[in-house]
């Protein structure tokens, strides 16, 4: 990566952290609940009262209730976590195998320069 | 960075439609309306993955692109939460209709394992997210190719508005279902966009850094495979197609 680039990346990467944080700091105490809720409260202030889902989550049917939130979470964290696995696995891979790369070309432009040697 | 942002909130749902809340006609309606788009995008991937195994590196990218940034909610400036698709990456890289089977995994996975979206509006939410979003991300970055736009800012609108439109199209779903009162569909829609737009604003921004930041980690680390899967590099060495 050039210098220009890493830089660059390195910029992206705190705004992003930034603008991801930064609700949080700026309004406290709100609940940040999903928009999925709101979504569906909407449906009711339009369709004027409750509306009943006419199908729960088939995970709810087993369990007999509602996912309790910290499951939830887990769950959401088993996502990421593959998600982030696969990505980092591949990165990995992918950084190493080009600094082996460069490397041996290193040694062959070498080897060009100093045929002696 | 990922892991960072994975402490923000683990606070219930957002975003996608969620189970139970659509009409059953239009459960199915909208079903109907991603077969097509399913069977082209696992035609597309069959092909992609013909022309040579080694495209599966990039693939597995993309899938676990989506997997992990629609698994992140993220707190918004109106208060609430909601995450955001990923899609616009493999839409880059692949094309829309691969997506589209990248897309119904994640939603699949979500729907049976989280309770977050659901079975019965898989065919909504996957129109929405893996179908609507992707195409017009790909529609974007190809037409600021067309248009010399600066690559990484052609990849950070495509991401972003496919993003955003995603939202728009979860909208006009809910809409269609739940028309006004007064002012019918139009009227609704207005309402839905209400209550996801702003949300989603900042998240959409958030999305088309992250996939710039992944494309500028691609072309260091994956020139051959980005070649391999006939990605643009704008203007340098795009003999291979």
């Amino acid at each position: 990566m050039s210098k220009n680039k890493k830089r660059a990346v390195i910029i992206l990467i705190i705004i992003a952290i930034v603008l991801a944080l930064f609700p949080l700091f700026m309004l406290k105490g709100a609940k940040f609940s999903g928009s999925d809720d709101a979504g569906s409260s909407m449906v009711n202030e339009i369709t004027g009262g409750d509306y009943h889902p006419w199908f729960t989550p088939v995970l709810e049917q087993v369990i007999h209730g509602e996912l309790p939130g910290e499951i939830e979470s887990l769950l959401f964290c088993v996502q990421t976590g593959i998600g982030v696995g696969i990505i980092a696995f591949i990165m990995g891979r992918l950084v190493e195998r080009k600094k082996q790369e460069d490397m041996r070309n290193a040694e062959e432009n070498n080897k060009k320069e100093h045929p002696a040697g | 960075m990922v892991s960072l942002m994975l402490g923000v909130s683990p606070a219930v749902n957002a975003m996608h439609i969620m189970e139970g809340y659509l009409p059953a006609k239009y459960c199915i309606a909208w079903g109907i309306i991603c077969v097509p788009f399913l069977i082209l995008g696992y035609r597309s991937i069959q092909k992609k993955l013909k022309e040579n195994r080694k495209n599966i590196t990039l693939l597995a990218m993309a899938g676990a692109f989506i997997f992990v940034l629609s698994s992140l909610k993220i707190p918004s400036v109106t208060g609430s939460c909601s995450h955001m698709t990923g899609t616009g990456l493999g839409a880059i890289l692949f094309g829309p209709s691969a997506v589209s089977i990248l897309g119904i995994i994640v939603l699949i996975f979500q729907a049976v394992l989280l309770a977050h979206g659901g079975l019965t509006t898989l065919g909504a939410n996957t129109f929405s997210m893996a179908i609507a979003g992707p195409f017009l991300s790909y529609g974007i970055y190809v037409l600021c190719n067309k248009l010399k736009v600066n690559r990484y800012v052609g990849i950070f609108l495509s991401a972003f508005i496919g993003d955003i439109f995603t939202y728009c199209v979860t909208s006009y779903e809910l809409a269609l279902a739940y028309p006004s009162k007064e002012g019918g569909v139009g009227a609704s829609v207005i309402k839905f966009l209400g209550v996801y737009a702003p949300t989603q604003l900042p998240l959409a921004v958030l999305e088309g850094i992250l996939t710039v930041i992944i494309i500028m980690a691609l072309e260091t680390y994956a020139r051959s495979e980005l070649k391999m899967a006939g990605f643009y590099f704008g203007g340098q060495k795009n003999e291979q197609k």
